[in-house]
This record gives structure tokens, C-alpha cells and sequence, in this order.
């Protein structure tokens, strides 16, 4: 017992002053990282994964579309929808939703529209292929399927 | 009076401060999503006029590399049923640098390969001609029932298989290819260097109506 003792001795708390320094330096990291979300999203999203990933430069160019089975099924069914902002939408409101967002931007860069696709994965090519039909008839060909990246075999 | 009171305490207590930050930081942890705009890109096709017929263009069928995946995510490669795309980009590659039967362009193009790709030309002329625009196309073509899973790793094996030789030919890894943006001159001609006289020539076709809704 008397060797404890001796040893308590020594220095008891351990200086913390330099301790919120390094909260600190985390927090202001994960402020400057976060986007905070702007929208619900109501389907599903499981995003595919691939290899070949790229970045997109111009944030500000991309519209994004998000397609799945809807989360609520009770309120809109099982099949695949397209959600655009902050509401669900047919397949041929593309145009109008395309051409809003054109508005969005300067003159400019109108015709640089890119669209980011979140799809899931589960989704069968026929919603996606009428989506693109839109998109090209909406002319913003510019497309981003959006994915997750895959270790390299 | 000024000695009294700095007698009684000279440290700010700056325990709390910790915990205070923690409360924030976990704010911020369950709140961020990291934004990430990643993704394979693709160019649509422009639309097509409905009074103008849509170009007969002459293909010959050496020059078309032809991918199938049916609604069952079955792939048929070249009229061969293959199990996965593990070696797609592989057979790809080997199919756009075939040089069957190049013209002036193409073999000045040959000339200008890297030896690594120039070893890959097996000059059948039952594959494709030259890999410039005119020449070798890439096809995918899908059903309606096909997933988008599926058909988004064949797209993704087509592209590894041209960044591969972009990246070859100015001597960088595919990953360090994809990752250039272009933004500086230095970049940029990079970029063009890799891709001159080979042009991303992927053909996605219209699917039809099998197995979908």
C-alpha cells in the first residue's frame, strides 16, 4: 500500500488546457466540410459503385436528380420515381424542371447544365433510359451518374 | 486592490470549454454529408429532329464492339456469353488498338503510341480498323428489365478501358489521368494529348422492351 501512495505523489490530473484546441481544430474541419442538407430525399438511394470516377469542377452547374423507389410506399407506390428538389415528379415534367434550372444560371453557362443521376442501384434501365430520352430532348446532355467509389481489382 | 484579486484565482477553468466543443463537433458530425459530385460522366446524344431521319452511317460490323446485357444482367460480349466484366476492359483495349486496316492518319497515330500499346495491335482483320473517329465504337445495348447497377459497371469497364490508354499515352496512371481537371494549361494539354485522334467513341443504344415496364 505504501508504494501506491508514493506513486500518487508524483502528479494527479493530467493538464487538459490544451485539450478544446484540438476539439476545436476537428470542429472547425468538420464546419468547413459540411454541407448541410437542403433536401429531403424521398426514395431510395443506394448508390451504385464503379471505378472510373470523376469530379465535377463547377458545383454550381449541377442539378441534381434523384431517382428510387419511393421511402413512403403507402403514399406513392413501388415503382421508381424522380425526385427533383424537394418533390416527387413524372418522367415528363423532366423538360420543365430542366429548363427551370436552366433559368437558374447565367446566360452563359446555360448549355453547360451537368446533371448529376443519384440513382439506385436497384432501378431497371427503362425509367433511366426514358429520363435520358427527356434529358436529351430537354438538350442538358451533360450527364453524371452519380456513384461510390470501388477498390480496383 | 489589484493584488487582492489576482491573489484569488489567475486561471480561467477551461475544462468546460471542452465539452462545449464536443457538443458542437457532434452537431457537426451528424449533421454532415460530405458532398461528393462523383460519378461516371457521359454525353447524351443531341435529340433527334423528327422530320430529319436520323443518319445512315456505314458501319462495318469488324469496327463495332458489341456488349449486350439482357434483363437478367446477362452479358453477351461479341456474341459470346461471358460470366463477369472482370476482363472486359482487357478484351476492349485489345479491340481499339487493332489497327486492321488503317489509312495515313491512323498509322501516323500508330506511330506515335507508346511501345506498351503499340504491342497490343494484332492487326486482325476481323476486329476493328483504327480507334480514330470513323473507326472502332464500343456498343452497349441494354433492355428495359436490365439493372442500372449492371449496366453502370459494363459503362465503367468501356471507360477504364479508355482512360487506360489516355493514361498510357502521356505516361500517367488511369487514376491520375481521371483526376486532372483541366483548369491549368499544363493540365490541359495533358488531357488533349491523351486523348487526340482517339475520341471516346461509347455508343449507348436504346433499350428495348424486354423484361421492363
Amino acid at each position: 500500500m505504501a508504494k501506491f501512495k508514493k506513486k500518487t505523489k508524483t502528479s494527479e490530473n493530467i493538464p487538459t488546457s490544451a485539450l478544446p484546441d484540438i476539439i476545436f481544430m476537428l470542429l472547425f474541419f468538420f464546419m468547413v466540410t459540411t454541407v448541410l442538407r437542403e433536401q429531403d430525399i424521398l426514395v431510395e438511394q443506394k448508390l451504385p459503385q464503379a471505378t472510373q470516377l470523376q469530379k465535377l469542377e463547377k458545383k454550381t452547374l449541377i442539378s441534381y436528380l434523384f431517382v428510387g423507389k419511393p421511402k413512403n410506399a403507402n403514399l406513392y407506390g413501388t415503382e421508381p420515381r424522380v425526385q427533383a428538389n424537394d418533390v416527387l415528379i413524372n418522367t415528363k415534367d423532366i423538360i420543365l424542371w430542366v429548363n427551370q434550372e436552366k433559368d437558374k444560371l447565367s446566360e452563359a453557362e446555360r448549355d453547360q447544365i451537368t446533371i448529376s443521376m443519384k440513382a439506385d442501384r436497384d432501378v431497371k434501365m427503362g425509367p433511366i433510359s426514358d429520363i435520358q430520352f427527356e434529358l436529351r430532348e430537354a438538350d442538358a446532355r451533360k450527364l453524371l451518374y452519380a456513384s461510390t467509389g470501388k477498390v480496383q481489382n | 486592490m489589484a493584488k487582492g484579486k489576482s491573489r484569488t484565482s489567475q486561471e480561467v477553468n477551461a475544462g468546460s470549454m471542452a465539452d462545449i466543443a464536443f457538443l458542437l463537433l457532434i452537431f457537426f458530425l451528424v449533421t454532415t454529408t460530405i458532398a461528393s459530385d462523383k460519378g461516371i460522366q457521359n454525353l447524351l446524344p443531341p435529340k433527334q429532329d423528327p422530320n430529319v431521319p436520323p443518319p445512315d452511317i456505314k458501319l462495318n460490323e469488324r469496327n463495332i464492339f458489341n456488349i449486350l446485357v439482357n434483363a437478367n444482367d446477362q452479358l453477351l460480349v461479341e456474341g459470346e456469353y461471358i460470366e463477369n466484366t472482370e476482363l472486359l476492359s482487357e478484351d476492349i483495349k485489345d479491340f481499339l488498338l487493332n489497327f486492321g486496316a488503317p489509312d495515313e492518319d491512323a498509322v501516323a497515330l500508330f506511330n506515335g503510341l507508346p511501345q506498351s500499346l503499340k504491342a497490343r495491335a494484332n492487326r486482325d482483320p476481323k476486329s476493328s480498323d483504327h480507334p480514330m473517329s470513323g473507326g472502332a465504337v464500343v456498343s452497349i445495348k441494354t433492355n428495359r428489365g436490365t439493372s442500372y447497377e449492371k449496366y453502370l459497371e459494363v459503362l465503367d469497364q468501356v471507360k477504364r478501358a479508355y482512360f487506360e490508354i489516355y493514361a498510357e499515352r502521356v505516361g500517367l496512371t488511369s487514376d491520375q489521368y481521371r483526376a486532372l481537371t483541366g483548369k491549368n494549361p499544363a493540365e490541359k494539354a495533358l488531357i488533349d494529348k491523351g486523348k487526340e485522334g482517339i475520341p471516346l467513341a461509347i455508343s449507348i443504344a436504346e433499350p428495348d422492351k424486354i423484361g421492363g415496364n
